[in-house]
């Protein structure tokens, strides 16, 4: 089977889709070789965005560094920030006082959401149907206000620092999010009746791209990729961080496997994510926004790893530190390039035109592949 | 009371008292000629404006509003931007076959407005086979994209076209087998006898169900013919970048993009006429009051209502459907509408035979 599709015959006809190419959101480069319609081999090319990011944090102090994360994958710029901000703190060893905890969490989850929902509106935009990105970033936006009135910034929000948030939350953010739940609630069946309902939509979906469970662990999947496939990997439920082991949520699950099935985990994660607002959104404790940490941080000797879970899945944060004030060397671990690399896996023998579909719910960002 | 056959007739009469016949008929041709390229641009700029309004209503926003009153120039002034922009010929290309394709696809577009009838007894070309004509021309459209794809010298636009080619052939005959219904029905294939046929009641409504099951194969299978989506794999530009017209620019590609609307247009108006009764009036048996307000609305009115709701019917596909896959797009035709329309089409024989229409 392996050898039988994989390799290059006379007769194939190679295509480079991208790096300037509308089915790649963003500069990923992708050599597909084609007999007819149906894909032998996909190989992904990359570094046309590559930044050098971690080579940059190294030169940059503990407070600087976190800023260049919202540049990674930038449509959950709030969690790498989280993600930088935990593993600065877990070497300082501060404790953040509990304001700042629950307004990091809602913060994270609407973040979530704001991701999902642009990635249904892109993905049903690969699939050809125009209608749902609009529909899509109509609710987005209201997530983006509410970013906006309290971090100043809509897309790379640089909220969190070490020890907290950088500033209180807007007075008017309950009122706001309140009405978003308010209008996702009402919006959310659009969805269902626009796209997961519908009978093409179903059948470009189902028994494409499957990703069994075991090849979604060797392949180091995470996130709804993984757990469509039915591997449990929820960081916020197996290494519980902040205040989400007191939260009542449940891990989404779903075994299918294919395109459908990482499909659904989003539209029902942001279900869960609701959920976690609204549990939170009165209950938010008076208090400290912020732990009082000294004005230069400097990390003692060394090696600290954080992980949480990002709208994509499992982002990895690792320090050395030689006890100054910059890093010696910092890693990421993030999620987008793990489950790039299982795209050839699974697109191996299928259409091209199911090939972007399965873009579409591995849901790549390519800044965050590319760092 | 004012109508097109008016102004046609008068037009005739007074060149008639003019010149000699010989003249008056190349006058006419010549005349004929410039409506039919006059209707080609108007009715391209129409739905193209008519297709951004649309989509801007389904995806709640503006659409072009700068242009013009309430941007109703815009496509005029895009239009313009095309002409004095620099048709490219890649390298490699086939030049004849290159240039030479959007031609066709223009011209099949204006082959095809003869046997229309616009409005009550005006009609450019009344041929006593126009229905046959109509299913003959729109097969060469497809020449003209595999043309387009295949002297592009580019892998998108090569595959974007043999995917035109498989669709287009598969399409044409449930397209062929609906239409084929009514003129079982009717009995003629000259468009004016199966608009006439058609004055005490529409195809539609006097067929039973085995019109309406024509009627929406007929629609599946000229939106697919047309290249429209739900089944613009021929574009598909989240795959193929934008299919067969990748490597053009400037006016080729909007003769392109015209002729793909005027088909829409044309397929629409056919569907009209075969379906919905062309430019008759829309009557209820014996309310005499009601049919008599009915006739009122001049003929071209009917005839034009008709084909832009059914415009409009095709575009809401396009802005709600995703696009199919090719194996999908190929099963559908072969597998469910390919023998639903034959059977369709053996009742529909039975059901002329005993005359168990209204």
């Amino acid at each position: 089977m392996f050898e039988e599709v994989g390799t290059t015959t006379e007769g194939d006809i190679i295509i480079n889709v991208g790096p300037q190419h509308p089915a790649t959101h963003g500069v990923l480069h992708l050599v597909i070789t084609l007999n007819g319609e149906t894909i032998k081999k996909v190989e992904p090319h990359l570094g046309y965005i590559h930044r050098s990011i971690e080579k940059m944090c190294e030169s940059l102090s503990y407070r600087q560094f976190i800023y260049v994360t919202s540049r990674m994958d930038y449509l959950s710029s709030h969690i790498n920030n989280h993600a930088c901000a935990l593993c600065v703190e877990k070497g300082l060893q501060v404790e953040v006082p509990p304001r700042a905890q629950v307004i990091r969490v809602l913060m994270d989850e609407l973040t979530r959401i704001a991701s999902h929902e642009l990635w249904w509106g892109a993905m049903a935009m690969d699939l050809g149907a125009f209608t749902p990105f609009f529909h899509a970033f109509r609710e987005r936006e209201s997530i983006n206000d509410i970013m906006e009135e309290t971090c100043g910034a809509r897309l790379t929000m640089n909220y969190m620092v070490p020890g907290g948030v950088m500033q209180d939350l807007h007075p008017n953010f309950q009122k706001k999010v309140k009405e978003f739940m308010q209008l996702y609630k009402r919006k959310i069946h659009e969805y269902d009746e626009l796209v997961t309902g519908n009978i093409i939509f179903q059948n470009r979906m189902k028994n494409v791209g499957y990703l069994s469970a075991e090849d979604a662990v060797s392949y180091g999947c995470s996130g709804p990729a993984a757990r469509g496939s039915g591997v449990s990997c929820d960081i916020r439920k197996i290494y519980p961080y902040e205040i989400y082991d007191k939260l009542e949520f449940d891990e989404v699950l779903e075994t299918g496997g294919d395109s459908f099935a990482r499909y659904m985990v989003r539209i029902r994660e942001m279900q869960q994510s609701i959920r976690i607002i609204e549990q939170l959104i009165d209950n938010i404790p008076e208090g400290d926004f912020q732990a009082k940490t000294k004005a230069v941080l400097k990390l003692p000797k060394g090696e600290f790893y954080t992980r949480v879970e990002t709208a994509r899945g499992e982002l990895g944060v690792y320090i050395v530190s030689e006890g100054g004030t910059t890093p010696y060397r910092i890693k990421f671990r993030s999620p987008g390039f793990s489950n790039l690399s299982v795209l050839d896996h699974i697109a191996r023998g299928s259409k091209l035109g199911d090939l972007v579909a399965m873009m579409g719910t591995l849901d790549l960002v390519i800044p965050d592949i590319d760092r | 009371m004012w109508s097109f056959s008016n102004i046609a007739n008068n037009l005739h009469k007074w060149l008639s008292e003019t010149f000699n016949p010989t003249m008056t008929l190349i006058i006419e041709m010549v005349l004929a000629g410039v409506a039919v390229i006059g209707l080609f641009a108007a009715l391209g700029l129409v739905l193209v404006i008519m297709e951004r309004k649309v989509s801007a209503w389904m995806q709640i926003r503006l659409g072009p509003n700068r242009v013009g009153p309430k941007g109703m120039l815009q496509s005029l002034a895009d239009t313009l931007k095309l002409l004095v922009k620099e048709g490219l010929t890649p390298n490699g290309a086939d030049k004849l076959l290159f240039n030479l394709a959007p031609f066709v696809a223009m011209i099949v577009a204006m082959l095809l407005m003869a046997p229309i009838a616009f409005a009550k007894d005006f009609q450019l070309w009344d041929l006593n086979i126009g229905v046959l004509y109509v299913s003959a021309i729109s097969s060469i459209m497809v020449i003209s994209i595999l043309m387009a794809g295949w002297a592009s010298n580019n892998k998108y636009s090569l595959m974007g076209a043999m995917r035109s080619g498989a669709q287009i052939v598969s399409y044409e005959l449930s397209a062929g087998l609906s239409i084929l219904a009514v003129v079982v029905m009717t009995g003629s294939l000259q468009v004016s006898d199966i608009i006439h046929s058609q004055a005490d009641g529409w195809w539609i409504f006097k067929g039973h169900i085995p019109m309406v099951v024509a009627f929406i194969t007929f629609i599946i299978a000229v939106t697919a013919e047309t290249n429209r989506a739900p089944f613009d794999l021929a574009e598909a530009e989240s795959e193929l970048t934008a299919g067969f017209h990748t490597e053009y620019s400037g006016m080729k590609f909007a003769l392109f993009f015209l002729a793909e609307y005027v088909n829409v247009f044309i397929v629409c108006a056919i569907g009209a006429t075969l379906f919905l009764g062309g430019w008759m009036p829309f009557h209820i048996g014996n309310w005499t009051q009601f049919n008599h307000v009915m006739d009122y609305i001049p003929s071209s009115i009917w005839f034009f209502g008709k084909t832009f709701f059914l415009i409009f019917v095709i575009m809401w596909f396009r802005w709600t459907f995703p696009r199919l896959r090719i194996d999908q797009l190929l099963n559908l035709e072969w597998k469910y509408l390919l023998p639903i329309s034959m059977i369709n089409l053996l009742i529909v024989t039975a059901m002329a035979i005993l005359k168990w229409h209204f």
